[in-house]
């Protein structure tokens, strides 16, 4: 929640170059990864397309799947769940650990439970939560929010991290990651036999057994998950697949295109609570499934392949925008070009009205992103539909209708570049005029402005034709011979 | 074959020279085409704004110019781009704009693309001896696929060094109306596109759309570089005049 613009808040990031190093390194990293186990694995495309087809069949029967996947939670001795909103996904987790006189709750990540706000609801009644994932855990000393979704703490520096450890009593740590991860795993480790409640994410709900998947890399959601008593998932509605056959394909998608690890470092299924004679396990889980806003882009058209994403990341480490402003910027629980599609969906309203906005619309996250959602388009999309909900600026829709009124005619097009007036209407289209100040500014404070060529190409065409017509040697152009620093785009 | 060509507005305003040269390569290679002077623009700035209304009355002068053609060709792939991948959507509400649109996005070319699948050439004779680099067009590689017609052309350019660009298919920043309302943002990504740039140490830098080229462009401009930005176009056509006149001094 945000009382600024993201225009101001990307201002303030750009001002930031820690964050802005510390996300260009790590996202590079990801990239080069991704790119490598991708092309060793080979017909990377063919996987994109199951993994598409597999989640458009999974959303499209929904409501069937969701259903299997709660019945077999039930019947493995699971219970479900179901929340509305994130105040009751919440209060549902609230009531489990007040029943069970919870003092101590330990979490591994989840961006569903940020959503929800579970921490400061738990906190509100004075139950203790502690992050267990190495991320989740700095940003929590920090006292911020995940910037990533899956690397929370992507915007930090070892240094800042270092000294946010030393603070929280580790003694001479350096900034090597063993130093660090070592503090983290001593400090954790005593917490996790003393948690009451453990809670933890979902990456996939399996349908057919009601079992909970999840992928991790550091091992401790195993901890939060078999060592206290009760077993608390939060999950959005989203999260099923059909079918184990199903998360195959999906034990490639999602670490190659999260990390570009070839494979997961832990992939741990929970089929029910423990049972009898069995060695480990919690004695109780519970799966709470949130809806908040999923269950209303079901049968949209536009927006409907939102819900097949798997939370890898990829788009954001593409994101030429994410890159520059990181995470925080966005203002919303999931950051890049899925937040800025997404955020706007489950919240609909002019909270997150601009987000949409800050894309070029390269269409870099579609590229990367495993299942195929058409991010570019749906910013588009959610920009007609602000503008049909009157969200939009009043100065923007008049600069359209000057636009449509100039450009719908070609006759009136051609009057407004005879009379040099074109600068004044490439105002609502390109950024064309001179001007330091006024609402081109953006453009010109770092950037040479172009100039109206003196002739345009439609008034130099009579001439043009002709002299082809009559098969003359075509004579010099206007850039042939000019010296190399007289270019095309940057002459005077 | 009955070829127009879409020249866009940007083109026609700014950059008439990059239509000129296109216009005069085609001719060299016995592609002579027609101006259908009807045409004004994609409608691409109010369709990425929302205002799909006022997009849409723009786009008609597109169908209603280019329809008796076999084939269109434009100098910019993200306008083409824009009639490829969103025509279809913008005239999903009526059938008979739609079966015109559907027309038009069949037989719409951008530059490189009508030259090495049309006109299946990839040599047009061109020398132009000088150290390049080429930047990739999100919308071109994206949304139309252009990705290999523009390195096949320049890869036959006599005395071109063609030297790949660092981090080439990250946005220069541009996006039209984003360039504008998120000024400080798309400065620091054309900032990034330029340093990579200039990490080439190339003198010429070639693209296929006038918008990426006016951005970075106008920001290597503010930094008085002297790296020369040229549209595709521009300069395969100046490199068939060097060959030209070197054959008429030979
Ligand atoms: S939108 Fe695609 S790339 Fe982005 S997080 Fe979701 S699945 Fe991954």
């Amino acid at each position: 929640m945000s009382q600024t613009g993201i225009r101001e808040r990307a201002k303030s990031a750009l001002q930031d170059p820690l964050l802005q190093q510390a996300v260009q390194f790590t996202t590079d990293r990801l990239r080069t990864r991704k790119a490598n186990v991708t092309e060793t694995f080979g017909r990377w495309q063919e996987w994109r397309d199951r993994g598409r087809d597999i989640r458009a069949h999974t959303i499209a029967h929904l409501d069937f799947y969701l259903q299997q996947f709660a019945d077999n939670v039930r019947s493995a001795g699971g219970h479900v769940h179901f929340a509305a909103d994130a105040e009751e996904a919440a209060q549902a987790i609230v009531d489990i650990a007040k029943k069970r006189r919870a003092k101590l709750v330990v979490k591994s990540k989840s961006m569903v439970s940020e959503e929800i706000h579970l921490n400061r609801h738990l906190e509100d009644e004075g139950i203790q939560v502690v992050e267990t994932d190495l991320g989740e855990y700095i940003i929590q000393l920090a006292g911020e929010t995940p910037s990533h979704i899956i690397i929370p703490s992507i915007h930090k520096t070892r240094e800042q991290i270092r000294e946010l450890f030393t603070k929280a009593g580790g003694e001479n740590l350096t900034t090597d990651t063993k130093a660090l991860t070592g503090f983290a795993r001593r400090t954790l480790r005593t917490l996790f036999q003393s948690a009451d409640i453990g809670v933890t994410g979902c990456n996939f709900g399996i349908a057919e057994s009601g079992t909970v998947v999840l992928f991790t890399n550091e091992g401790n959601a195993d901890m939060v998950a078999n060592l206290p008593r009760t077993h608390v998932v939060i999950m959005g509605m989203e999260r099923i697949l059909p079918s184990f056959a199903d998360l195959e394909v999906f034990s490639h998608l999602l670490p190659k295109s999260a990390t570009g690890q070839n494979v997961i470092t832990y992939m741990s299924c929970f089929t029910g609570p423990r049972r009898d004679g069995e060695a480990d396990g919690a004695r109780e889980l519970h799966v709470v499934i949130l809806d908040n806003g999923r269950s209303r882009q079901l049968g949209d058209a536009d927006f409907q392949d939102i819900l097949h994403c798997i939370r890898c990341g990829a788009c954001l480490n593409v994101c030429p925008v994410y890159r520059q402003i990181g995470g925080h910027a966005y203002g919303s629980v999931y950051p890049g070009p899925v937040g800025a599609v997404l955020t706007p969906l489950l919240n609909p309203g002019p909270e997150y009205a601009d987000l949409p906005y800050a894309s070029s619309l390269c269409g870099a996250c579609f590229e990367a992103c495993p299942v195929q959602i058409p991010l570019h388009d749906m910013l588009v999309k959610l920009r007609r539909r602000h503008v049909a909900q009157g969200l939009a600026k009043r100065g923007e829709r008049a600069a359209s209708r000057g636009f449509r009124l100039v450009f719908a005619r070609a006759g009136r097009y051609r009057a407004i570049i005879r009379s040099g007036r074109l600068g004044q209407v490439l105002v609502a289209r390109h950024g064309g005029i001179d001007a330091r100040i006024g609402p081109l500014r953006g453009w010109t404070q770092t950037r040479r402005a172009p100039v109206l060529a003196k002739r345009s190409f439609r008034e130099g065409w009579p001439g043009l034709r002709q002299e082809l017509r009559q098969g003359n040697r075509p004579p010099a152009t206007g850039t042939e011979g000019a010296p190399a620093h007289e270019t095309a785009v940057n002459k005077e | 074959m009955k070829v127009a060509l879409f020249v866009t507005c940007l083109v026609d305003s700014l950059y008439p020279q990059v239509g000129e040269a296109m216009v005069r390569l085609l001719h060299r290679l016995g592609v002579d085409v027609d101006f259908p002077e009807q045409q004004t623009c994609c409608g691409q700035p109010a369709f990425n704004s929302g205002y799909w209304d006022d997009a849409r009355e723009v786009a008609r002068t597109l169908l209603d110019a280019f329809d008796p053609y076999d084939y269109v060709v434009s100098p910019s792939g993200s306008c083409c781009g824009m009639i490829y991948h969103y025509y279809p959507d913008l005239f999903a509400g009526d059938a008979e704009s739609r079966r015109r649109a559907a027309a038009l996005t069949e037989k719409t070319y951008e530059f490189s693309q009508f030259l090495v699948r049309v006109l299946e050439v990839s040599d047009v004779g061109a020398s132009f001896p000088a150290r390049a680099t080429y930047h990739p067009s999100c919308h071109g590689s994206r949304l139309l696929g252009v990705r290999d017609e523009p390195l096949e052309l320049l890869r036959h350019v006599r005395g071109l060094e063609l030297v790949p660009l660092p981090y080439a298919a990250d946005c220069c920043g541009f996006g039209g109306t984003f360039a504008v309302k998120m000024g400080e943002l798309s400065s620091a990504m054309v900032e990034d596109k330029v340093r990579h740039v200039e990490e080439t140490q190339a003198q010429v830098l070639v693209g296929t759309d006038m918008g990426c080229l006016m951005n970075i462009g106008g920001r290597m401009a503010r930094e008085g570089r002297r790296v020369r930005v040229m549209h595709l176009a521009q300069l395969l056509y100046e490199g068939t005049q060097a060959q030209h006149r070197r054959e008429i001094v030979g």
